[in-house]
């Protein structure tokens, strides 16, 4: 599908530009042309897709359908699921986990909704697919998923609702659940296809910077860091490379469409993919602002389970990913 | 006079919507009380779960995106 893309940064690199193939400077100029390319087309392309299905399954209708039915265990699935559709801006979190504290969605759920939002997002799923391609891609998407019910499962079972803050606590108290099933606006479909575009532009576009931050990097990286020159820090065999590397990403910032183009020469250069792709996970799906955010609904100790439970989840998906890869 | 509130805590498309409202309310030479909410608690009574969100003279308009200069042409017509 992108072999166009390719053709087209070998003749705008070697031939317009004229810088020769092979040199250190041609290969990172040929990458950073390629990549960003190739990985700007699949964002837009995907986060029109989301965008369609977010037409169809407002967060407001999700909310309704969770706390009116009884799913048998099947809601955190269900939370995780949705979590990893709707597009994630972090300001949004708290906004959202008090909709669902009000609709008496159990904080189990909310948990799961609030893990995998970050975590398997339309950006993080296009560069990866640009990156890495689709087997990488679908594990990352599974796995965030399953990080996700098992993370809400376990913060369920430690019952923590009194670790909420008081005016949270409150609101849980008098919460109940939807009475009015959501309605959507009836709107035709193919009146909202531009609007949709519009937003998936407008996506690509305040993404895009970080993009080309992300894949400048990766591209000086890869054409000046010899191949293998991490493999002999950080092998396969070093047992306390997952949990080092998930520790250092926790409190780490930034978005996925900075890191992933970073983490993939990390991989070409011998960092196994598992401890890659938990360092990423560790970056994108918790940080320090995003704590900051959740004091306003949590006690230190409730942010500090929760970032536990969820880092052990990691490391341990990182292990795993090691072991399948 | 219009009561214009848009909720948000402060990220990038929060201030993108003020942004696109003033220069709406410019375009069409009509005045309004702009408020940004950023307080959690004050946003929060308006019971809604994405933000940016506008309230126009206390009712909620929109939730979860920027909106269009369309949008709050229709919106304040």
């Amino acid at each position: 599908m992108f072999d166009w893309v390719q053709l087209f940064a070998d003749w705008l690199i070697y031939s317009l530009v004229g810088i020769e193939q092979g040199t250190h400077l041609g290969d990172a100029l040929n990458f950073f042309v390629y990549d960003t390319i190739k990985i700007i087309i699949l964002l837009f392309l995907i986060t029109f897709v989301m965008g369609i299905v977010n037409a169809y399954f407002p967060i407001e209708r999700i909310r309704s359908f969770l706390s009116q039915n009884k799913l048998y265990g099947g809601e955190y699935l269900l939370a995780s699921t949705f979590g990893a559709a709707t597009p994630f801006c972090s300001c949004s979190s708290v906004p959202l986990f008090i909709g669902f504290v009000r609709g008496g969605i159990p904080l189990g759920v909310t948990f799961s909704f609030l893990v995998t939002s970050p975590l398997v997002n339309e950006v993080a799923v296009a560069v990866l697919l640009g990156s890495f391609g689709l087997k990488t891609t679908a594990i990352y998407v599974v796995t965030g998923i399953t990080l996700g019910i098992v993370s809400g499962i376990v913060m369920d079972r430690l019952k923590l609702e009194h670790l909420l803050t008081d005016w949270v606590h409150k609101l849980w108290e008098e919460s109940e659940a939807d009475r009015e099933a959501f309605v959507a606006e009836r709107k035709k479909f193919i009146q909202r296809l531009p609007e949709i575009a519009r937003e998936a532009l407008g996506i690509v576009k305040s993404v895009t910077p970080y993009i080309l931050i992300g894949i400048a990097i990766g591209a000086a990286m890869h054409g000046y860091i010899p191949e293998g020159f991490f493999e002999a820090y950080i092998g396969k065999d070093t047992w306390y490379a997952v949990p080092l590397a998930v520790v250092i990403g926790v409190p780490m910032y930034a978005n996925a469409s900075g890191i992933v183009p970073v983490v993939q020469v990390f991989v070409a250069k011998g960092i196994p993919i598992g401890t890659s792709l938990a360092f990423m996970m560790a970056v994108v799906g918790l940080s320090i602002p995003e704590a900051m955010l959740l004091k306003k609904v949590m006690t230190i100790k409730l942010i500090a389970i929760f970032f536990g439970i969820v880092t052990i989840c990691i490391i341990f998906s990182g292990y795993l990913f090691n072991w399948i890869l | 006079m219009k009561t214009i509130k848009i909720l948000g805590t402060g990220c990038a498309k929060c201030k993108l919507t003020e942004a696109v409202i003033r220069e709406t309310l410019g375009e069409m030479g009509l005045e309004a009380d702009i408020e940004k909410v950023e307080d959690i608690q004050k946003i929060m009574e308006y019971d809604i779960m994405s933000t940016p969100a506008v309230v126009l003279d206390g009712a909620v308009k929109m939730t979860g995106r920027v909106p269009s200069k369309e949008e709050v042409r229709a919106m304040l017509a």
